[in-house]
């Protein structure tokens, strides 16, 4: 069949692109411009690609395919940077891939693979579709450590019939880099990407800055009670659940404190003890549901890195309410993604309480801190 | 295949083929005092007098460069200087980029050059230099240059005219348009890439500057060996070409059947080269038009090629003022060898791409 494949000139895509080819698909690869690399590297003269794309290109001569460069620059700014700026203005921590899986990739090149007569777009996620009598559903990779079904939560079911992720059966990461390295692919030793890409420098906070300098103003640190116990340079640097950058105020009362909430019209960062952070209900907004909504026991991932967790889901309107068996810090803006087994059912957007805190959380909290900023990238 | 972006780059002809692979059995350099040497330096002197003869300009005022943008460059470099710029706001980026201070002189809808928004500018100040291309590598379209020569020359301003995707095409004769400078490329009439040539009337022989001075070579204006063979190649595909009029009536034939199937035809209002068209599709990116049709097997092209591959907005329908039609533009630019079943094969490809993506669109 013919397939598109989004290359990002590392080594996954490449391989998926390499695996395909190899099985006799009529393989099309395309890469993304998302950027001007030129500009966010700051060099003069930097060409407006990039060595992603660069290598993108190589591979695909190397496959005997064709590639295309598509110019996603104008999208991507209004879609996903301009999206992950007004989160953290508004004293919320964005999931920037999420935001870019949703729209430029599995929106638009799912479109331009039905307008090249493509019958899937492939993709070097590790997440596996297993066909169901209801239809394709969508579950987490066979490797846990590479699993990337919770930045893929808000893949329609319309895309998802689309879709083919033929690393989701992979073991682990050294079995693609041999296949990678059989198929001759000159990415096979090209390390993992670590920051947001479109971030190179890792100082997202300049980035926000730039676009919302609102994000970036100065205020108080405060309490629960809402006794001043310090200053900060900007909500955007700040995530719930962070206990860095408060400065003296990370001990005070004794306890060691974390972020509770960010108040983005007040500017104020509120802090509390781990505990007083943890919610046993949390809000989830524009979920995208892969199973029918209905009120059931499944397995919840607030965080990108996180060990799922029991709750209960209470489809609701739009979104759905998750009451947890144990409180959990949930930082809005965040993905919760909702499981049963390894299938994904769906998934939201958490949503800022009503009341910032959840009365009674006083028993046992897993609550790991988060890192600054408590942006994760895939 | 379906080769149809001779904007891009001609195929090369037969003619440049022979006198570049003869050239590469001369074994001298140009510039050397021996037996080779003068045969090399022959080889060199007959394409440039060849040329010279062909595009209106003395021998000894054709400089030999690398190609159309440094042909560009360098007579903006030289040109320039104590000048002020004015750039058709159309111009191919070998003249943009090299002018990036310029003020941008307005285009109509067709992509033709405001001759009286011209006259102003050039009263309100200081000499100026004038870069207007002949015709427009998207469009086609073809610039009334003897009126604004005439203006130029009125207003003490230098004129240089990027003919490059004109010359093979159209007549060009840098004494009868009234140019000062004009540039030239091999690769886009037929010839090898890598050779191009800035043909300058009198007042510019005199004020040239080199941007490589290097070795001293084509009278000091621009170091460096020259490429014989691309040379020699350029000369021969030059005195090959026989101007795009056989292709129009193919060209009208696609804009005809295109319109067909939804599609807008772009700056037809303006005299045009023969063998180019740029063909709108409303709704529809010009980055997915080009690759259906690549993936077709017939190649055509939309902006201007970025090293990147990318397919960016295209400047020129931007300023033409074309919207949302200037990102769903492609354009067809025929071959010297283009034939009629070639023609037909690409309306079929047009024709299912635009029935599939439209159906797709809704």
């Amino acid at each position: 069949m013919r397939v598109l494949v989004a290359m990002s000139g590392g080594v996954d895509s490449s391989t998926v692109a390499g695996l395909l080819a190899e099985a006799g698909h009529e393989v099309i690869g395309v890469t993304l411009q998302l950027y001007d690399h030129g500009a966010a590297s700051g060099r003069r003269g930097a060409c407006c690609a990039g060595q992603d794309i660069h290598d993108a290109r190589r591979v695909a001569d190397r496959l005997g395919i064709p590639h295309y460069v598509i110019d996603a620059e104008a999208r991507f700014r209004d879609a996903v940077i301009a999206d992950f700026a007004a989160t953290y203005a508004a004293g919320e921590t964005p999931v920037p891939c999420v935001r870019c899986n949703q729209t430029v990739k599995f929106t638009d090149l799912v479109a331009l693979a039905r307008d090249l007569g493509c019958a899937r777009l492939a993709t070097g996620h590790y997440v596996r579709r297993i066909e169901a009598t209801a239809g394709p559903e969508l579950h987490c990779a066979a490797d846990p450590a590479r699993d990337q079904s919770w930045f893929l939560f808000a893949t329609t079911p319309a895309q998802l019939s689309m879709s083919l992720f033929p690393l989701g059966d992979m073991p682990d990461k050294a079995t693609v880099r041999a296949a990678a390295a059989r198929l001759g692919l000159p990415v096979a030793a090209k390390p993992d990407s670590q920051d947001i890409c479109f971030v190179p420098s890792g100082s997202y906070a300049e980035t926000v800055g730039r676009l919302r300098p609102d994000a970036l103003g100065a205020g108080d640190i405060v309490t629960l009670a809402g006794a001043v116990v310090g200053r900060h340079d900007g909500i955007a640097r700040y995530t719930v659940g962070q206990a860095r950058r408060l400065g003296t105020a990370a001990r005070s009362g004794g306890a060691r404190q974390v972020v509770v909430a960010l108040e983005a019209a007040t500017r104020r960062v509120v802090i509390g003890p781990a505990a007083a952070a943890a919610r046993r209900e949390v809000a989830v907004g524009a979920v995208n549901w892969l199973a029918p909504p209905m009120r059931r026991r499944c397995l919840v991932k607030l965080r990108a890195r996180d060990q799922p967790q029991a709750a209960e889901l209470v489809p609701d309107g739009a979104g759905a309410r998750l009451l947890l068996e144990r409180p959990a810090l949930a930082a809005p803006g965040q993905a919760a993604v909702f499981y049963e087994g390894s299938r994904v059912l769906g998934g939201g957007f958490i949503r800022r309480p009503a009341a910032t805190v959840d009365a009674g959380t006083e028993a046992a909290v897993s609550a790991r801190p988060q890192q600054d900023g408590g942006v994760a990238q895939r | 295949m379906i080769y149809l972006d001779a904007n891009a780059t001609e195929p090369v002809r037969p003619e440049a083929v022979a006198a570049a692979m003869a050239a590469l059995a001369v074994p001298g350099n140009p510039a050397s005092v021996h037996a080779a040497g003068r045969a090399a330096r022959r080889v060199l002197e007959e394409a440039r007098e060849g040329l010279a003869a062909r595009f209106g300009a003395e021998p000894a005022n054709l400089v030999f460069t690398s190609g159309g943008t440094e042909a560009d460059a360098l007579a903006i470099h030289a040109l320039g200087r104590g000048r002020r710029c004015i750039v058709g706001a159309t111009e191919h980026d070998a003249v943009r980029v090299a002018a990036p201070e310029a003020e941008s002189l307005p285009v109509d809808g067709n992509g033709i050059a405001d001759a009286e928004a011209l006259r102003r500018m050039l009263a309100a100040g200081p000499p100026a230099l004038v870069c207007l291309m002949l015709a427009n590598n998207e469009t086609g379209g073809i610039q009334p240059i003897a009126v604004v020569a005439a203006l130029c020359r009125a207003a003490d301003a230098l004129l240089h005219v990027d003919a490059v995707q004109a010359a093979g095409r159209i007549p060009v004769d840098l004494a009868a348009l009234g140019a000062d400078s004009l540039a030239l490329s091999g690769h886009k009439l037929g010839g090898p890439m890598g050779a191009g040539a800035l043909l300058l009337g009198r007042r510019a022989a005199g004020v040239l500057t080199p941007l490589i001075a290097g070795g001293g070579q084509e009278r000091g204006r621009r170091g460096g060996t020259p490429p014989l063979p691309a040379i020699a190649g350029f000369a021969a595909a030059a005195a090959a070409a026989e101007g795009a009029d056989r292709l129009a009536p193919l060209r009208d034939r696609i804009e005809q059947e295109a319109a067909a199937a939804g599609a807008v035809v772009v700056g037809a209002g303006a005299p045009r080269l023969g063998n180019t068209t740029c063909l709108a599709l409303p709704g529809v990116p010009a980055q997915t038009q080009v690759i259906a049709l690549d993936l077709a097997g017939v190649q055509v092209s939309a902006g201007a090629a970025c090293s990147s591959g990318k397919v960016a907005r295209s400047h020129v329908l931007d300023a033409m003022g074309l919207g949302a039609l200037a990102g769903e533009a492609i354009r067809v630019s025929l071959p010297w060898s283009a034939e009629e079943a070639e023609v037909a094969d690409f309306i079929r490809a047009y024709r299912a791409v635009a029935a599939r993506v439209s159906r797709t669109a809704a």
